[in-house]
């Protein structure tokens, strides 16, 4: 077990690196410095190369790739290029709280009302239930998140108001927000729950705590939802990513001044540090999840025997 | 009992069988009694369960009457696909504008049939691309087992780890925003999804008997790969592909949504959404509907033609 982890630990470490050295070569081959912007007419080439100089953009590329590498152990990502009063770590303490806020909020629905729409449509398995609950989430799973976005706020914002519009401040501006993002997660957890639930509903166990008569409810709760849950906790790590990048999406359109609008604001004006900056901190935030799942499931499910990595 | 068979039945020995009992059988009788159904191949038998699955069906007549849209629409109508009427902005759907009017004035119907040609093929360019790459790794790293696959799937298992849509942005802002590009990005971590399934698959099949006969047969590798192998994995391989089809196209439709799409004048349904975003709260609620739908009846359709096939194609499953 152990070993497992410290062998997972050291694998996530390489992808780690490798994430945030392709991350350097990609914002290093872009053609253009952030600089030249043809309609600034107040720049020219004496203060460029200062800027540039200012930036260490004017270093070779290994001395560049060395402060890279140093700002990224030192958690410092350095200046904004494009908003000079704010470093990359101020962007990232705005607004990380707001879009981890808005994006845990979003899993939690997801997974609650995922399983219990699963597990319903287990129970009633070809009922109308069931058919309600798969056409729900097949529905979930085909409508991009910000179709259902802007879907949620020409109906319920603006035709019949019962909801604000945008932004983030009280509990009733997160209602929209989050579920544009959590019916996605939810519709796949849905489908997964319900068919790793009709497998184990014809198990051998099933059929002997039923003869032992035991209340349904413990029956499904003890035996039946802690098996049929592995497979979800498996996910849980796509799933997380794609709540994550769904936040930038989410974020825009509902002027949520959380990370994702700085990530894709930066896109656009090729503000390199805070791209970089985003990009490693998000992709770092992934990868350690990803190793934490994998941890946990280790843990939850005994049959599967972490020492013994090799074959399938 | 007639007179006869009381004889026979006295006297076994002496027994001379009428000749009415020698009728000729019916030749149509003797083949009732045969218990068989007519035989189908694996193909013929999926093709049949999938059309009983009138989900799966309809995704299916859906998306064919889309393709032919993609192909004919745009020439269904006077305009083009970037010409602008600036007078005739924002105008709700009419008879001369079938799906009204964006707000530079650009026909709705003529965009959205060209975004389902830009969707389409992004959708269809992806799953090809990642079956060849998948294909070809999956089915080395599979086949060859111990070292190579060792070393193929540990360079799988990084990549898998690296957060897909990052690395598909990263890449478009590098490269700028093209269809090309787009596709690309798609498929550069995209195929490790496929790679994985084909390992498993060969890997299972490849101590079959049928490998092993035509291994002591000294069939080449890549024969054995080509015709033994592949032909059996093609159940899971297909469902793959139908689901890669919806998850490209909603990438694209995201990356456009986030100004990372196809460029103007090209139109394509993410782009279409983008542009409409403002609009909604203005009333032109025609100018989201269109492309909105679209994406979303098409993610619908492929995603329910997958799960049709995924039953379909499984021979667990067949009858």
């Amino acid at each position: 077990m152990i070993k497992y982890i410290i062998k997972r630990f050291l694998m996530m470490l390489l992808t780690l690196w490798i994430i945030t050295t392709l991350t350097f070569i990609l914002m290093m081959s872009i053609p253009g410095s952030p600089f030249n912007d043809v309609s600034d007419k107040t720049s020219n080439e004496a203060v460029q190369a200062n800027l540039e100089s200012h930036f260490n953009l004017d270093k070779p590329m290994i001395v560049q790739y060395y402060y890279y590498l140093e700002s990224i152990v030192t958690l410092d990502f350095g200046p904004s290029i494009k908003k000079p009063n704010d470093t990359v770590n101020d962007l990232l303490g705005r607004g990380f709280p707001i879009s981890f806020e808005l994006g845990i909020i979003s899993i939690i629905v997801a997974i609650i009302s995922g399983i219990i729409l699963g597990v319903f449509a287990a129970l009633k398995h070809n009922g109308i239930i069931d058919y309600l609950a798969m056409s729900i989430a097949v529905l979930g799973i085909s409508i991009p998140n910000f179709v259902l976005a802007t879907f949620l706020i020409q109906q319920l914002a603006v035709n019949l108001e019962l909801l604000p519009v945008a932004t983030w401040k009280s509990p009733s501006h997160m209602i929209l927000p989050t579920i544009a993002l959590a019916t996605g997660p939810m519709a796949i957890i849905a489908r997964l729950t319900r068919s790793s639930m009709l497998e184990v509903l014809t198990q051998d166990y099933i059929k002997m705590a039923r003869a032992k008569g035991l209340a349904p409810y413990k029956i499904i709760i003890k035996h039946a939802l802690k098996n049929a849950l592995m497979p979800v906790v498996t996910i849980l790590g796509t799933l997380l990513a794609g709540i994550l990048t769904g936040t930038f999406v989410i974020e825009k359109i509902f002027a949520i001044p959380g990370m994702g609008q700085y990530f894709v604001e930066s896109i656009s004006q090729r503000d390199y540090p805070v791209i970089m900056g985003t990009t490693v901190f998000y992709s770092a935030f992934l990868i350690i999840m990803l190793f934490l799942v994998d941890i946990a499931y280790g843990v939850l499910d005994p049959r599967i025997k972490l020492h013994k990595e090799k074959g399938d | 009992m007639d007179q006869q068979t009381k004889k026979m039945a006295q006297d076994p020995t002496s027994a001379e069988i009428p000749s009415d009992w020698l009728k000729p059988i019916n030749r149509d009788q003797l083949k009732q009694e045969d218990v068989v159904r007519p035989s189908l191949s694996y193909w013929q038998d999926a093709w049949q369960r999938l059309k009983k699955n009138k989900l799966a069906m309809s995704g299916l007549i859906f998306l064919i009457i889309l393709a032919i849209m993609a192909i004919f629409g745009p020439y269904m109508s006077p305009y083009t696909v970037g010409e602008q009427n600036l007078p005739n902005q924002n105008q709700a759907p009419s008879w001369s504008h079938w799906f009204g009017t964006d707000g530079l004035g650009r026909d709705v119907f003529t965009r959205t049939w060209y975004g389902a040609r830009i969707s389409l093929f992004v959708g269809l360019m992806a799953a090809l691309i990642d079956f060849f790459v998948g294909v070809i790794y999956g089915g080395i790293s599979g086949y060859k087992g111990g070292r190579t696959d060792n070393i193929l799937m540990r360079i799988i298992e990084i990549l898998y780890g690296l957060p897909y849509l990052l690395v598909v942005i990263l890449l478009l802002v590098v490269l700028g925003p093209s269809l090309l590009t787009i596709i690309l990005a798609l498929t550069v971590t995209g195929w490790v999804g496929m790679a994985r399934i084909v390992r498993g698959q060969v890997l299972q099949l490849k101590n079959y008997e049928f490998v092993h006969a035509s291994q002591s047969f000294g069939a080449k590798t890549s024969r054995i790969i080509k015709r033994n192998l592949l032909p059996n994995t093609m159940g899971p391989i297909i469902v793959q592909m139908t689901l890669t089809v919806p998850s490209a196209i909603f990438a694209e439709a995201f990356l456009s949504f986030l100004g990372l799409g196809v460029s103007s004048p090209y139109a394509s349904w993410g782009v279409m959404a983008n542009d409409a975003l403002t609009a909604i709260l203005s009333g032109h609620w025609w100018r989201l509907f269109f492309p909105a739908f679209f994406i979303s009846a098409t993610m619908f359709a492929f995603n329910v033609l997958g799960d049709g096939l995924q039953d379909a194609l499984d021979p667990k499953l067949r009858r």
